[in-house]
This record gives structure tokens, C-alpha cells and sequence, in this order.
């Protein structure tokens, strides 16, 4: 387990390099490079820019350039926002919660219905169900987010008045009831492309377990067909979704950006565009920065899980 | 020569493409088909629509502002600005279906480079090339594209550009692995024994064996990219108005979305109908071509 654990470390590691430096190859791609804020302020001559430039250590080589930023991104030091000067870090901090919450109660409603979906097809297989729920996957897929949140706020919010069109609580409420009634039309919108993905990894792998020998032993022993997916199949079935959940996690993080667009929902997507439309570049290079560290993350701890649930993997 | 003496020479049964156990075995599957009829119909009506239609994408009516659908010739209604919703969805198709198509050649040749290379040469270069294409995926691709495109002056070509850069990943991956399980068969030995360069062997040889998964994941690669488009243009850094492509006549929809509906649902529908047919079709192609991909 120590060995896998540290070899899974490791390539983390290396990716976690190979991010930094696309992450720094897209700032410097910025017209200006990170100056260019400076070059827009009424007044600014090009000595005053170079002067700036040399205080910043842009005059120096690139790769000194890199080396130092990634310095201070590992010292926790990612810069301040040119909106209001606060510490990159802090701000993106105060806005996890939000994007968290959404991403989660959309994920565990994903792969509930996903799950059941995914079983149901692949043990019904070629049925009705099973035919529906293919195709509709795919339509499920092409369906662009955003115009399903609009959809979703015209039909539920507009014209039904059953839920509110946006923003995480209502002012001067705040209760968990009223969070929840918040909740429900982004992360149902956010779990759509997912169920679609998630159902369709369930019937795969469900039916590659069912057709296994343990499986047939189990319905020849006598035991109901119940028991044999409940006890035997789906257990089993589950193990690569653990992966797949981690391998899942930036799509459902770019999901969130355009879902939290929709609904006004403060996190991170919402303080992405935010920072794009006032060219906030730090908070931008931030939060991209930190997306990524966060899908690495989520993909370890993915892989780790799997290790420790399947000794065939750590022992292996 | 008289010509009732000629016998008509022996031809193959198989003879044109059109004519082979993969065409036939597309032809028969459904969803494909109707995807198909879809994409043709699709593109017939965004390259003949506007000649047929009364109004200018561009024409504003200040006192048809609104209008819904069906109003007289408006037949999917008009703007906030009065101008025709159908001449600006035709319009729009163009741009959107020609970024998705643009988007998709280039990232196939973006990811069939990279792929063949890392498959070809393996060992510690093909690692790398792989670790790096690991590393762009650690990217939600929807956070790359908005921060290229805001560092970046949008046009409808660099919008290309940019989509094709953070989508080549899935094919690479894909090329990659077919490469590498064929670099060992008998021919690609031959062919170096013949003295053949790397390169030569790399894109006539191993190359055209690998052409099915790429022809499948390219086909979902225009899905995937007319999606991109339409995601970045409706959050306002894609294809800039006036300029109409089918994100960003979604743009401005939310705030009039009680008043009228139908600025969200008509391009709406038009995405996802053009989005599904890529998808049908790709499927198509994959039990057509027999591709095994483990993906859906």
C-alpha cells in the first residue's frame, strides 16, 4: 500500500508541475502579459512601465520568472486581486463553500439516479428501458447547461412559481430549509450531463460483472435475483465509478461555472466571470490554478479509495 | 470491336465504398440515419435560409420589437432589437457549424500529431507527451477556453483556434493507445526494414490502420466543439455580435426570459438538435466501424 500510495504521490507531483507551467504559459499569453492592467491607467508612460515591469521582475528570463511565481503559488502567496487587493487565496476560500455545496448535492443526486438507471438497464437489457434510457443519455449530453437552467427557470421559477430563478438564500432568511429550496433547480440542472455519463458507466460495468462466474455460483446457489445484485453485482459494478467520479470532476467543475452563471449562485464559476469581465488576471490564473490542483486532488484521493477498497490493486 | 461480343469484366461485389459491410451496417443503424437527415437538413436551411427569408440578420424594426413567433414573417419571432430571429438562427448556423467543423480538423490534427508520435517512439518521449495530456485535462476545459479567450482578441477564427487547443487531449489519448498496440505487428517491421523513415512509417502506415477511432472521435469532436462555442459565446467571450452564431443570440436571453421566451428556447433547440446529430452519427460510426472505445 506504502509503495502504491508513494508512486501515486509522485506522478501527482509531476502533473502538478506540467499544470503550473500551462497555467504560467497562459498569463504570459495575456497582450502585455500581466502589465497590461498598468498600460490601461490614464497618464501611464512607458517608463513608468518599465519601472513597474522591473519592480515586478518582468525584465528578467522567463524561466527565472516561472521558477519565482511557482515559489510563491507553493508558499501560498497567489497575489492579490487588481478589484480589491485582497489575497487571491482568500478570495477563492470564500467562495469553495458555495461551489462545494452545489457540486456535492449535484454528485450524490447524480449518481443515485445514475445508479439505479444504469442497473435497471443492464439487467433489463435491450428492453424498453434500457432503449429509452440509451438515447436519452445521448440527447442528455448534447443539451448545453446553461440553456437547460433557462429552460428549467422559465418552466419552475416564471410560470410555476414553485422554485426561486437564482441566488444561494433569500436575504434575511438564510434557514437550511430555505438554502435547500435554493438548491434544487441548479444542482438538478448541474446533474443532468452527469446522470447521462454516470448511467452509462453503470450499465457497462454492471453487465461486465453480471456475465462473470462468481455471479452465476451466487443465482446457482439459489439466492433471489435481488440479493445476487445487491449483495454480489453492485458492490462490484461501483469500484471503477470511484474513478470515474475523480475522472468526472472537471467536467462537473465547468459544469458549475456555467450552472452558478444562470442561477447567480456565489462560487467560484460566478467569481471566475466576474474577474474575467473586470480583467482581474490573478484572480483568473487563480482560480484556473486552482481548479486544476483540485481535480488532481480528486483524482488521488479517487484512486487511493479504489487502492484501499480492492486489495487487487494495492497488492498488485 | 463489336460490342455484343465484349464480356463485362469481373468485378468485386465491394467495389465503391458505399457499398461495404461498414457503410451498410451504418445505413441500418437508426439513430445515425436521423442524425444525418438531421445535419443535411440543418445545413441546407442555415446556407439557403437566408436567401429565402424577407429579412436581413442585421435589419432592425424598432417597431416589431418582440414580436413572437409566427407574427406575419417572422416565423420564429423577433429581438429586443426587431430583427428576425429566423434570418439571425440561419445566419448564426453558419458560424457555429463552420467553428465546430474548423475546430474539429484542427484538433484532430493537433491529437493525431501528438498521439502518433508518443505512440510510435513510446519509452520516456511518449510518457511525456502522455503526462502532458494529462495535465491539460486537468483543466475544466470550459475555465482554459474563458481564460485564452479574455487574454486573447476574440474572432471567430481565434475562437477556432482556442477550442481546438483544449479539446485535441481525448483524441490523442486515442491515437495513442491504437498506435502503440500495432507498432509491433509484422508490417510496421517490414516497412522499417524496407528502410522506411520514422515518419513515413508513422503517418502512411501505421497511421491509416488507426483511422476508425479517429474518424468516430473526431465525429464526436464536432459535437463537443459547436457545444464549446455556444458555451463561451452565451457567457459573452465567443463569437462577438453582431455577428450572430447560436451562443450568443443566447446571450441576452436570461432578462427577457418571462417576456419572451422563445430568444432562449428557438437557438436553444437549434444547439441541441445539431449537438445530438454529431452524437448519433459518431455512435453510428463506432458499431459501424466496430471502433471498441471504453468510453459510454
Amino acid at each position: 500500500m506504502m509503495r502504491y500510495l508513494m508512486s501515486r504521490l509522485w506522478q501527482s507531483l509531476v502533473l502538478l508541475l506540467l499544470v503550473s507551467m500551462i497555467g504560467f504559459a497562459v498569463l504570459n499569453l495575456a497582450p502585455g502579459g500581466p502589465l497590461s492592467q498598468y498600460a490601461l491607467t490614464p497618464g501611464m508612460t512607458q517608463e513608468a512601465l518599465d519601472r513597474i515591469a522591473r519592480q515586478m521582475g518582468l525584465d528578467r528570463p522567463l524561466p527565472i520568472q516561472y521558477l519565482d511565481w511557482l515559489w510563491h503559488l507553493l508558499q501560498g502567496d497567489w497575489g492579490r486581486s487588481y478589484r480589491d487587493s485582497q489575497p487571491v487565496l482568500g478570495i477563492i476560500g470564500g467562495h469553495l463553500f458555495a461551489t462545494l455545496l452545489l457540486m456535492g448535492t449535484s454528485t450524490a443526486l447524480s449518481i443515485a439516479i445514475g445508479t439505479w438507471i444504469g442497473i435497471k438497464g443492464a439487467t433489463k437489457r435491450y428492453s424498453i428501458f434500457d432503449y429509452t434510457a440509451t438515447v436519452g443519455a445521448m440527447v442528455a449530453l448534447s443539451i448545453p447547461t446553461f440553456w437547460f437552467g433557462l429552460v428549467a427557470i422559465y418552466v419552475f421559477a416564471l410560470k410555476l412559481k414553485w422554485l426561486p430563478a437564482g441566488n444561494m438564500y433569500t436575504i434575511g432568511d438564510g434557514s437550511i430549509g430555505d438554502y435547500a429550496i435554493h438548491l434544487i433547480m441548479p444542482s438538478v440542472v448541474l446533474a443532468l450531463v452527469n446522470v447521462a455519463v454516470w448511467s452509462r458507466y453503470m450499465r457497462t460495468a454492471t453487465l461486465d460483472v453480471i456475465n462473470q462466474d462468481f455471479v452465476r455460483t451466487a443465482r446457482a446457489k439459489g439466492l433471489s435475483q435481488r440479493r445476487v445484485l445487491m449483495k454480489h453485482v453492485i458492490g462490484n459494478a461501483l469500484l471503477p465509478m470511484i474513478t470515474l467520479a475523480g475522472l468526472q470532476l472537471p467536467t462537473i467543475l465547468g459544469g458549475a461555472l456555467v450552472t452558478e452563471t444562470v442561477f447567480t449562485w456565489p462560487g467560484m464559476g460566478r467569481l471566475f466571470l466576474d474577474s474575467l469581465g473586470y480583467n482581474d488576471y490573478p484572480v483568473i490564473m487563480g482560480l484556473l490554478m486552482f481548479s486544476a490542483i483540485l481535480v488532481l486532488i480528486g483524482n488521488l484521493c479517487a484512486d487511493l479509495l479504489v487502492a484501499f477498497v480492492d486489495p487487487r490493486i494495492r497488492l498488485g | 470491336m463489336s460490342s455484343a461480343t465484349l464480356v463485362p469484366p469481373a468485378r468485386p461485389v465491394s467495389n465503391h465504398w458505399w457499398q461495404s459491410r461498414t457503410a451498410r451496417r451504418f445505413a441500418r443503424h437508426h439513430l445515425a440515419m436521423l442524425g444525418v437527415f438531421m445535419i443535411v437538413i440543418l445545413t441546407l436551411a442555415c446556407v439557403f435560409g437566408p436567401y429565402l427569408l424577407p429579412y436581413d440578420e442585421l435589419y432592425i424594426d424598432l417597431r416589431a420589437r418582440f414580436a413572437p413567433p409566427l407574427t406575419g414573417y417572422h416565423i420564429f419571432g423577433t429581438d429586443p432589437l426587431g430583427r428576425d430571429i429566423a434570418a439571425r438562427l440561419f445566419n448564426a448556423g453558419r458560424i457555429s457549424l463552420l467553428v465546430g467543423f474548423f475546430a474539429m480538423l484542427l484538433s484532430t490534427a493537433i491529437g493525431t500529431v501528438i498521439g502518433v508520435t508518443a505512440g510510435y517512439y513510446g519509452g520516456r518521449v511518449g510518457a511525456a507527451l502522455m503526462r502532458f495530456v494529462d495535465a491539460f485535462l486537468s483543466f475544466p476545459s470550459i475555465f482554459l477556453l474563458l481564460a485564452l479567450a479574455a487574454f486573447i482578441k476574440p474572432s471567430p477564427f481565434m475562437i477556432t483556434v482556442i477550442i481546438a487547443v483544449t479539446s485535441w487531449m481525448e483524441i490523442a489519448r486515442i491515437v495513442e493507445a491504437e498506435v502503440r498496440s500495432l507498432r509491433e505487428r509484422d508490417f510496421v517491421l517490414a516497412a522499417r526494414m524496407l528502410g522506411l523513415s520514422n515518419s513515413r512509417i508513422m503517418f502512411r502506415e501505421l497511421l491509416p490502420n488507426a483511422i476508425g477511432p479517429i474518424i468516430v472521435a473526431a465525429t464526436l469532436t464536432v459535437a463537443r466543439a459547436i457545444l464549446l462555442e455556444a458555451y463561451v459565446s452565451f457567457l459573452g467571450y465567443g463569437i462577438q455580435p453582431p455577428l450572430p452564431s447560436w451562443g450568443n443570440m443566447l446571450n441576452g436571453a436570461q432578462q427577457y426570459l418571462d417576456k419572451a421566451p422563445w430568444l432562449a428556447i428557438v437557438p436553444g433547440i437549434a444547439i441541441t438538435l445539431a449537438v445530438t446529430s454529431f452524437n448519433f452519427i459518431g455512435d453510428g460510426l463506432r458499431d459501424a466501424l466496430d471502433a471498441r472505445s471504453d468510453l459510454h
